[in-house]
C-alpha cells in the first residue's frame, strides 16, 4: 500500500473533513484534520482491513507560538501489516486546548498524553488519570511551551528552606 | 472491531495512593524507590499489596528529567547530538543514529557506503553491549552473582572498541550529521575481529550458568507473562513484543541504514513470561554477533574511503582543504558559527534500539536549531505494561519484572 492509497481512501471516507494533506521530509503521509475528527479518522484507520494502521506508535506535543492555531498534537501510527506509517496532526486553539483522548482505542495514549499535557498543556478529555507524569506535581507552568524561559528562573523547591536550616544547623553558607 | 479492555487501564500514582489516604485499609500500600537497587535508576514504584501479592502498581517517575527535549532547541543540530547520549545512557549510539537518521531525513543527505556500514557495526555492538548489562543486572536482582562480573568483562571490551573509535566509553557522540565524527582507528579490525571471535563462546558460557539453571528458572517461568494483543496495546516494543511472539523488528521490517543487506533472523518466543524476554535477549546477542561480522568482512573488503558526506553545507571539508582553499575555510567556519540549514519540515525516523522502537520527530523551521525534538523512548512507552504483568504476583516477582523490562531512566524521564 503506497502514501497515495492511504490518502486516496482518507479523502473517500471523510471529504471535507480532511483539512489537508503533506508530508514528512522522509515521506510519510501528513494528515492534518480537527480534534472533533480525531476517534472517526483514528478508528478508520486502525479497524479498515485495508489500512490496518494497528499500532499508535508516537503521540507528542508541539507549540508554534505566534501561528493559529497554537498547538499541534502530532499522531503517528503505524501499519506493521503494510509496514507504513501515517501521521495525523491535529491544531489546537491557544486558550484552552483540548483533544479527544485516544486511551479508549490504545493504552500505550496514556503515558504519552500525559507527558503531552505536562510540557504544552494539552488537556485530553476521557483520559483516566491526566496527572502530571515527568515535572513534579505541584508545578506551575508547562515547560516545553515556547514562551516559557529557557534558564535564569528562580531556583525550584526554596520553599522550604527555613525547615531545611533548622534541621541541619550546618549546612547554612 | 477490536475490544477495549478496560482492566488494561494504566494506573497513575494517585489511583493508588488516594484510596489508601481515604482509609482503606484492605490492602497495603508500600513505596519502593526511587533509591532502589532492584528499580535501574531512579524508577518509584507505587505497589499496593494484600500481603505479599501485588494488587496494583503504578510507576512514578520523572526524578532524572532534566529538559533534554528542551535543552535541544536551543542547540545547533550539530550540538543537540551530543544531548542525545544522555537519554539512554546504555545504548548512546543507538540514540546517535536515530537522531542523525532524523537530521539526514530532514536534510535528504546520502552517506557514504563506508559510514553507513560502521554505523551498523557499532550499533550492533552497542546491542551487544547493552543487552550485557540488562543480563548482568537482571541476574543480580535474581541472587546470580557471577553472571554480572563475566558479562562486564566483555562489555568491558566492546567499550574499549567505543574508546578507541570516539575517545569516548560511553558518551560517544561518535554518528555525526552526514556520516561519522572519524575516520575508523588503526587497531579498530582486530580489536573488533577479537570481539567476535570469543562472543559466541561467551554467550554460551552465560547461558550455561542461567539457561538450564532451576532456581533460574523458577524464578522467571510463567512469571510476568504478557499475550500480544495487550503488549500491542501498551505500544511495547523490542525483545519484550518478540517475545510474545510478534516477529516485529525494524531492522527486517522497515530497514533503515543498509540493513536489508544483511542475513539474520529475528529471535521470537511463545510466552512473553521472563524466561522469554531473556531467551529472546540472549538470542538477540548472537544474532548481533552475526551482523556484527558481516559488517566487518564488508568494511575490509571496501578499503578506506571518504567517512562522511561530500556536501560541504552539511559536513566540514577536511583541515588539509581548509589551509588551501578559500571555499572551505568558509564553509568550516560557517558550520562552526552557524551551522546548517535543513529546509522547513519535519522528519520522523525510528529504528530498532536494544530496548525497542526509538524513534525521533524532528520539526525544522528552517533555522539552524531544531524547532521540536521529540524523542519516542522505548523504556518510557514499554514500562506501561508493567502494571498489567505485575499484578497478581509476588513482590518478590516484581524485582525480576522490572529487570526483565530492561527500562533505562534517563531514557524514560529524558
Amino acid at each position: 500500500m503506497d502514501n497515495t492509497t492511504i490518502s486516496t481512501r482518507l479523502t473517500d471516507q471523510f471529504g471535507a473533513r480532511i483539512q489537508r494533506f503533506d508530508s514528512h521530509r522522509g515521506g510519510d503521509v501528513v494528515v492534518y484534520i480537527s480534534a472533533s475528527d480525531l476517534i472517526d479518522v483514528a478508528t478508520f484507520l486502525r479497524d479498515d482491513d485495508e489500512m490496518s494502521f494497528s499500532f499508535l506508535e508516537n503521540l507528542c506535543g508541539v507549540d508554534y507560538l505566534g501561528r493559529t492555531p497554537r498547538f499541534e498534537v502530532v499522531y503517528h501510527l503505524l501499519s506493521m501489516k503494510n509496514r507504513v506509517r501515517v501521521c495525523l496532526k491535529v491544531g489546537l486553539d491557544a486558550i484552552n486546548p483540548t483533544v479527544p483522548s485516544l486511551t479508549g482505542m490504545w493504552q500505550t495514549a496514556n503515558y504519552q498524553e500525559r507527558e503531552a499535557y505536562d510540557m504544552f498543556g494539552i488537556s485530553f478529555t476521557d483520559h483516566p488519570g491526566l496527572d502530571r507524569i515527568l515535572m513534579p506535581e505541584d508545578w506551575v507552568g508547562f515547560p516545553q511551551r515556547k514562551d516559557t524561559p529557557l534558564g535564569y528562573e528562580e531556583v525550584a523547591f526554596t520553599f522550604n528552606q527555613a525547615q531545611i536550616d533548622a534541621h541541619k544547623p550546618f549546612a547554612k553558607e | 472491531m477490536t475490544i477495549i479492555d478496560h482492566s488494561l487501564s494504566v494506573p497513575s500514582p494517585r489511583s493508588i495512593t488516594e484510596p489508601a489516604l481515604a482509609g482503606k485499609t484492605e490492602t497495603m500500600v508500600l513505596n519502593m524507590g526511587p533509591h532502589h537497587p532492584s528499580t535501574h535508576g531512579v524508577l518509584r514504584l507505587v505497589v499496593e499489596l494484600d500481603g505479599e501479592t501485588v494488587v496494583n502498581v503504578a510507576p512514578d517517575m520523572g526524578y532524572l528529567h532534566t529538559g533534554i527535549e528542551k535543552s535541544m532547541e536551543s542547540k545547533t543540530y550539530q550540538q543537540a547530538l551530543v544531548m542525545t547520549d544522555r537519554t539512554d545512557y546504555l545504548a548512546p549510539l543507538s540514540n546517535n543514529l536515530s537522531y542523525v537518521l532524523a537530521v539526514e531525513s530532514l536534510l535528504q543527505c546520502e552517506i557514504p557506503e563506508r559510514a553507513q556500514t560502521a554505523r551498523v557495526l557499532l550499533v550492533e555492538l552497542q546491542r551487544i553491549s547493552s543487552h550485557l548489562v540488562w543480563l548482568g543486572t537482571h541476574a543480580l536482582d535474581l541472587a546470580a552473582m557471577s553472571v554480572f562480573l563475566y558479562g562486564f568483562r566483555e562489555r568491558e571490551q566492546i567499550l574499549d572498541i567505543f574508546e578507541m573509535v570516539s575517545g569516548a566509553r560511553m558518551m560517544t557522540s561518535y554518528f555525526r550529521v552526514g556520516g561519522l565524527a572519524y575516520d575508523l582507528p588503526e587497531g579498530f579490525f582486530p580489536a573488533v575481529k577479537a570481539l567476535t571471535d570469543v562472543m559466541p563462546s561467551r554467550i554460551d558460557e552465560y547461558e550455561s550458568l542461567l539457561t538450564n539453571n532451576i532456581i533460574w528458572k523458577q524464578r522467571t517461568m510463567g512469571i510476568g507473562a504478557i499475550d500480544s494483543a495487550a503488549a500491542l496495546q501498551y505500544g511495547m516494543t523490542g525483545p519484550g513484543l518478540r517475545a510474545t511472539g510478534v516477529a516485529w523488528d525494524l531492522r527486517k521490517a522497515m530497514p533503515y541504514s543498509g540493513y536489508e543487506n544483511y542475513t539474520f533472523s529475528i529471535p521470537t518466543a511463545t510466552n512473553g513470561d521472563i524466561y522469554d524476554r531473556y531467551l529472546v535477549r540472549m538470542a538477540e546477542m548472537r544474532e548481533s554477533v552475526k551482523i556484527v561480522e558481516q559488517a566487518y568482512t564488508r568494511l575490509k573488503a571496501m578499503g578506506p574511503g571518504p567517512w562522511q558526506t561530500s556536501d560541504r553545507k552539511i559536513a566540514p571539508p577536511p583541515k588539509i582543504e581548509i589551509t588551501e582553499s578559500m571555499e572551505s575555510l568558509i564553509h568550516h567556519f560557517k558550520l562552526w558559527t552557524e551551522g546548517f540549514k535543513p529546509p522547513r519540515g519535519d522528519a520522523m525516523v525510528a529504528i530498532e534500539s536494544p530496548r525497542g522502537e526509538l524513534a525521533t520527530y524532528i520539526v525544522s523551521d528552517g533555522s539552524p536549531k531544531p524547532y521540536r525534538v521529540h524523542m519516542r523512548a522505548p523504556s518510557f512507552i514499554n514500562l506501561q505494561a508493567l502494571p498489567h504483568m505485575a499484578k497478581g504476583q509476588l513482590m518478590a516477582d516484581l524485582v525480576a519484572l522490572i529487570a526483565s523490562l530492561d527500562p533505562v531512566l534517563g531514557e524514560v524521564d529524558r
